[in-house]
């Protein structure tokens, strides 16, 4: 038995996210009192693995075979079927990200294993493994029972903290058997949406809703989130991403992207409940909007009733002074 | 071109959420179900597809007799037929298994999810699908046009956009950019719906890989610590040093 978990990496680098995964599947392997092992898939160098290292991986398969560079979903799925077999693995652990909602999935169908994507926590009990996901885009949790005997598990973002295990690692170059069946899809282009950090990468949001008025206005919340910091991005909300005042992939919400920041700042956002859907699982929120009677209050940790821009100056400034 | 999107039947995303029977049930007393949204955008472009390129569009549901007019709507939003598997859905595995024994009779070109229904978020199904085929899959898709036995599309990564081209069959599932906006169904085409073909299908025996024990809300917040407008500074203050978070 082992816990196998599957860790993505963008452009040859983990990232915060990566860790907490490794943080996590170490836990859980102590739970089962088995082995962590880890995969690795594309050009990462040997240093950059044995940065896993810090939070509990030991043993690492690394697959660098450039035919692996681009997201084949197929090859993918085959290559940590493979390695889930060699290692006799009884849960699979996946962040829930954009690459792995297109393997996941599949891994799950071709090693008959039951999956619960987007969980929160570790999990309640592993005899039979009971863990809680979240459901209705955020308005609810899911406590899921898995009834095979491999289990599948994708790790929600910003729901599991870091937890330092210095381990030596061990690497081991790994080479899955695949055909050219798998590589029906093809890539064409890669395009980087812009350089700025992902939503769902931002340790804080500054946020606006249709409250800041139009295109030029809205682009305060730029100014507050480069006051705060490297940590710090920019969201908004549906109506404002629909009006074009804000690149779409800003959109945070039930049919965009869900979030979960440390602190969370809406500003000018009235608390449509799609939208708070989306930001829930925030650590604080703060709002400022004019209406007192607005539902972003009733989310809210921290609100000023007010007009926007008389307050957002003033946040700003304050930040400022802070630094 | 013959396309299939699998559609689910969900609550509205207005609709509050709450649970009988200590946690096992959905209540969906006074509940309006939809189309789930990222489906209604796939079909929305499918339509725009076979609009212009011909072809035709089957939406299959897996649900009981209630979900009929979820696949009356996409009817009328311009569907060829429609198939509904007579079961509840218990868990992906389950759905995508019914909808696999019909997609292997039918040879469909596309087959077309949403990236997750609303409501149990799984994202499973497409790819489930596609596995259980042994076709390719492209999940969170923003844009798909056909040209020359091929497909040109564009998926969403982390912080990012794929251009892809994919033979035909595969799955693909939409997510926001597919289609701008919604198809609404005109009148004709509500007519025009209660004449169209709604086969009904019972399932096919399948064992669930997982089951929801119950269902639970979130602690409800505190109060909201309001600040007055003229003292930012003390807002900050207290981000800084009572939350820890600036």
């Amino acid at each position: 038995m082992s816990v196998l978990v599957y860790t993505e990496n963008w452009g040859g680098k983990f990232k915060k996210l990566s860790f907490e995964l490794v943080s996590y599947a170490n836990e859980i392997a102590k739970m089962y009192g088995t082995n962590l092992v880890t995969i690795s898939i594309g050009n990462v160098s040997n240093e950059e693995l044995t940065t896993l290292g810090n939070y509990g991986a030991s043993k690492i398969y690394s697959i660098t075979d450039a035919k692996f560079n681009n997201l084949s979903s197929q090859a993918y799925t085959k290559a940590i079927s493979q390695v889930a077999k060699k290692e006799s693995a009884n849960l699979i652990i996946f962040a829930n990200t954009y690459t792995t909602r297109a393997v996941a999935p599949r891994v799950s169908i071709r090693m008959e294993a039951g999956l619960v994507p987007g969980c929160i926590a570790l999990p309640k009990q592993t005899e039979p493994l009971i863990i809680t996901k979240k459901a209705y885009s955020g308005k609810s949790f899911a406590d899921v029972e898995v009834k095979t005997p491999v289990k599948i598990i994708t790790l929600n973002q910003n729901s599991f903290k870091l937890i330092e295990a210095k381990t030596t690692v061990s690497i081991e170059v790994f080479n899955p058997e695949v055909s050219d069946k798998d590589f029906i899809a093809k890539s064409i282009e890669l395009q980087k949406a812009s350089d700025k950090l992902d939503v769902t990468d931002a340790e804080i949001l500054v946020s606006g809703g249709r409250g800041l008025k139009s295109a030029d206005k809205i682009g305060i919340i730029d100014e507050m989130a480069k006051a705060i910091g490297a940590n710090c991005t920019t969201a908004c909300t549906k109506p404002v991403s629909d009006l074009d005042w804000r690149p779409h992939f800003e959109h945070v919400g039930q049919t965009g992207k869900v979030v979960a920041p440390n602190l969370y700042f809406a500003l000018g956002i009235s608390g449509a409940i799609q939208h708070l859907a989306g930001i829930n699982s925030s650590k604080f929120i703060v709002a400022v909007n004019t209406d007192k009677d607005a539902p972003i209050f009733e989310a809210a940790d921290y609100g000023i009733v007010g007009d926007v821009f008389e307050v957002i100056p003033k946040l700003i400034e304050a930040i400022k002074e802070l630094k | 071109m013959k396309i299939l999107v699998c559609i689910s039947h969900v609550p509205d995303t207005t609709a509050k959420i709450s649970f009988t029977d200590e946690g096992t049930t959905y209540n969906k007393n006074n509940i309006q179900f939809i189309i789930s949204p990222y489906e209604e955008l796939a079909l929305t472009r499918a339509l725009e597809l076979t609009e212009t390129q011909g072809g035709t569009i089957t939406v299959i549901n897996v649900g009981e007799a209630e979900t009929e007019p979820t696949l009356r709507k996409a009817l009328a939003m311009g569907a060829t037929d429609a198939i509904r598997v007579n079961a509840k859905p218990t868990d992906a595995f389950f759905v995508a298994k019914q909808i696999a024994e019909i997609a292997k009779q039918e040879n469909y070109d596309v087959i077309l999810t949403g990236k997750e229904s609303i409501d149990y978020n799984g994202g499973q199904v497409g790819e489930m699908l596609a596995e259980l085929l042994d076709i390719p899959s492209i999940t969170s898709v923003s844009h798909i046009s056909f040209s020359n036995e091929k497909a040109e599309l564009q998926r969403e990564m982390d912080g990012g956009y794929e251009k892809l081209e994919c033979n035909f069959p595969f799955v693909a599932s939409g997510q926001k950019g597919i289609a701008p906006e919604a198809k609404i169904p005109a009148m004709r085409g509500i007519m025009m719906a209660r004449q169209k073909p709604l086969k009904v299908v019972e399932p096919t025996e399948v064992n669930n890989l997982t089951e929801v024990k119950i269902h639970t809300l979130p602690q409800p917040k505190g109060a909201c610590v309001m600040v007055s407008p003229d003292n930012a500074k003390e807002l900050i203050r207290l981000l800084h040093e009572e939350a820890k978070a600036l």
